[in-house]
């Protein structure tokens, strides 16, 4: 038997580090998790659709698109990592009477094949669902893998829907809906081990309905994506501070559900905080506000939001710290605001 | 076979020059147009529409048809005039051409025209569509083909060359793309631009089945079209490379130093009509 090496270091006494890993799961310590609940639902909706077809860019496994791979074999594309391709062959087999779900990551769909996007699947109004893991800063890989622009890029381009889902049940709920719509639809993807939040709620996804979660007189948080479960859980832990919070959830970016935010930001006398997974620059905070300047509906008002940087490499939960969109950095800036 | 109506017995030089003589009228109209390259690929045209493929001019979008996808949409000249003298949009229609609120804008868009199957313009879209298309076919079950012109242009794109590759990999039978190398494109000549050349060994080495031929010898296209079509069953996707002259079929536009968007003054227009004219076929 060889003796152990004098020079390997000792790895298991060593406490673990902090890593900016592509991969990392969004679901916080003990929290409940549902597996791939976009490939599970995919699956439902394709065993009583034969028009569904699944279509990814060398990023199945990446987006739980192999869980469809493995139970429709003979409805699943292979496109290679090629995503001008991925899309453009997307309209092709819309064109047919088809129903492709494509997948990739948020920054290759956004930045590298937005002129297919635009041309031969908005423009032409084919029925493609893009559905893209990575959304905003849910990536501690840095910039080439973190779309934190997405939203604002899809927001822009006619015949565009577009969905930014908390949780499972968000996402299990919108892929039916998605294949209800007729018309392309840009969904950001949670994938892997997704929490599970929405179900206590007593939440069902409607396609371009907003949600009231919680009611607050003091402070609402408008939010969308991964960050209106952050919002809950600061709602839940200001009530320490005696701080009244509400939780206006809005999973549809676009069209926005514009009377359900005029409502909800009409009620006097509290503060809206818009909070998004994405640059402050054309997202969910932009939105609201040109809404509400528009309609004459002028409440204390704050974004919270990315900033308009390069973001940096590192673990999520430091990152997230950073960049204030934590739940523990949401509550400082309740606290501030509110003094 | 084609299913046109009218004018069904007519040669298919007479359909190239109709082709023609329509899309001078076209250019006439707003004074400009891609009319060298509408006038190079007539004869393409013509070989599509009348002799290789399948449609219905009162039903463009009949599901038996073939699929012809106009990748270089600012060919959308040529290929109304086609679709012109296919019947499935009326003569007098072209008097409309680049005009506000007319179906026939000056680059082609799928939501505009009747038988324009794809929105170009962004150049490098119409081979990445074609593959969607042949796929979502061959999962039909339908024995229809998807054609597809290019530019030469295009192949600069890197686009293109991944729906080649994966053409192959799919192994689209029922794919037939004709690229036109009129060796021009916006900078100057195509080859100096970016070098593309030896094509047929290029595409040859992804797995195509590649035909070069003289764009403007009917009897040569027509031979290609056969042959492409032939493939099918083969698992092989078809490239016709068709070598065009910008302008072919009127002399002083043949002459004209090459540019990708040539000039023609207002007084050339009828002049051009004449020259064309002279040359009818019967």
């Amino acid at each position: 038997m060889k003796p152990a090496s004098q020079s390997a270091p000792a790895g298991a006494a060593k406490p673990r580090l902090t890593t900016s890993a592509m991969i990392a799961s969004i679901a916080s310590e003990g929290q409940r998790t549902k597996p791939a609940p976009f490939g599970h639902a995919l699956n439902a909706l394709a065993s009583a659709d034969a028009r569904i077809v699944g279509m990814t860019a060398d990023l199945g496994k990446y987006t739980d698109l192999h869980i469809f791979a493995q139970a429709h074999p003979d409805r699943f594309y292979q496109m290679g990592m090629a995503e001008q391709l991925l899309f453009g062959a997307a309209s092709g087999l819309a064109s047919e009477g088809f129903t492709p779900f494509c997948t990739t990551y948020a920054v290759f769909a956004s930045r590298r094949a937005y002129d297919f996007i635009h041309q031969t699947i908005a423009e032409e109004d084919r029925n493609v669902k893009i559905a893209c893991a990575l959304p905003g800063l849910t990536s501690g890989y840095g910039p080439s893998h973190q779309a934190t622009e997405d939203l604002a890029l899809f927001r822009a381009m006619p015949n565009m829907v577009v969905i930014d889902p908390c949780d499972a049940l968000d996402i299990e709920q919108a892929v039916p809906a998605m294949a209800a719509h007729q018309g392309p639809v840009y969904m950001r993807l949670l994938r892997g081990q997704v929490p599970l939040v929405l179900d206590e709620y007593g939440y069902t996804f409607e396609l371009g309905k907003a949600k009231l979660l919680r009611d607050g007189y003091e402070v609402l948080f408008i939010s969308s994506g991964i960050m209106t479960m952050r919002a809950l859980e600061a709602a839940k832990a200001l009530e320490a501070d005696r701080i009244d919070v509400g939780v206006l959830h809005v999973p549809t970016i676009k069209p926005l559900d514009t009377q359900a935010l005029l409502d909800a930001c009409a009620k006097p006398g509290r503060l809206v905080i818009v909070a998004e997974n994405h640059t402050v620059n054309g997202g969910l905070g932009e939105a609201v506000a040109g809404l509400l300047m528009r309609e004459g509906v002028h409440p204390a008002f704050r974004m919270i939001g990315l900033p308009d940087e390069f973001l940096a490499a590192g673990a999520l939960p430091t990152l997230h710290d950073r960049y204030g969109i934590s739940t523990e950095a949401l509550c400082t800036q309740v606290r501030a605001w509110l003094k | 076979m084609s299913t046109a109506s009218i004018g069904h017995n007519l040669s298919l030089e007479r359909r190239a020059w109709n082709i023609r003589r329509h899309a001078l009228l076209m250019g006439e109209v707003q004074g400009q147009g891609y009319i060298a390259q509408a006038l190079d690929i007539a004869d393409v045209l013509a070989t599509a529409y009348f002799h290789a493929m399948t449609f219905r001019p009162d039903d463009p979008y009949w599901e038996g048809r073939d699929r012809f996808l106009l990748s270089n949409g600012h060919y959308a000249i040529a290929l109304y005039a086609a679709l012109i003298e296919a019947g499935i949009i009326p003569e007098e229609e072209l008097e409309t051409y680049g005009s506000d609120e007319s179906r026939l804008p000056m680059s082609g868009m799928a939501s505009y025209t009747p038988g324009m199957e794809m929105s170009g313009g962004s150049l490098g879209l119409g081979l990445s569509i074609a593959v969607g298309k042949g796929l979502g076919l061959k999962r039909k079950g339908s024995h229809s083909r998807v054609y597809t012109l290019f530019s030469d242009g295009e192949l600069d794109e890197g686009s293109v060359w991944e729906a080649i590759m994966s053409a192959a990999h799919f192994k689209l039978d029922n794919l037939i793309a004709i690229v036109d190398v009129n060796n021009q494109q916006a900078d100057g000549p195509s080859t100096t631009v970016m070098a593309f050349e030896p094509l047929t060994d290029k595409l040859e080495a992804f797995g195509w089945f590649v035909q070069r031929v003289d764009g403007n010898d009917l009897a040569a296209v027509r031979d290609a079209f056969d042959a492409a079509k032939a493939q099918m069953g083969s698992g092989k996707p078809s490239m016709i490379i068709a070598d065009t002259l910008m302008g072919k079929g009127v002399p002083f536009l043949e002459a004209r130093e090459k540019n990708h968007f040539i000039r023609v003054e207002a007084n050339e227009w009828q002049l051009a009509l004449a020259a064309l004219d002279e040359r009818k076929p019967s």
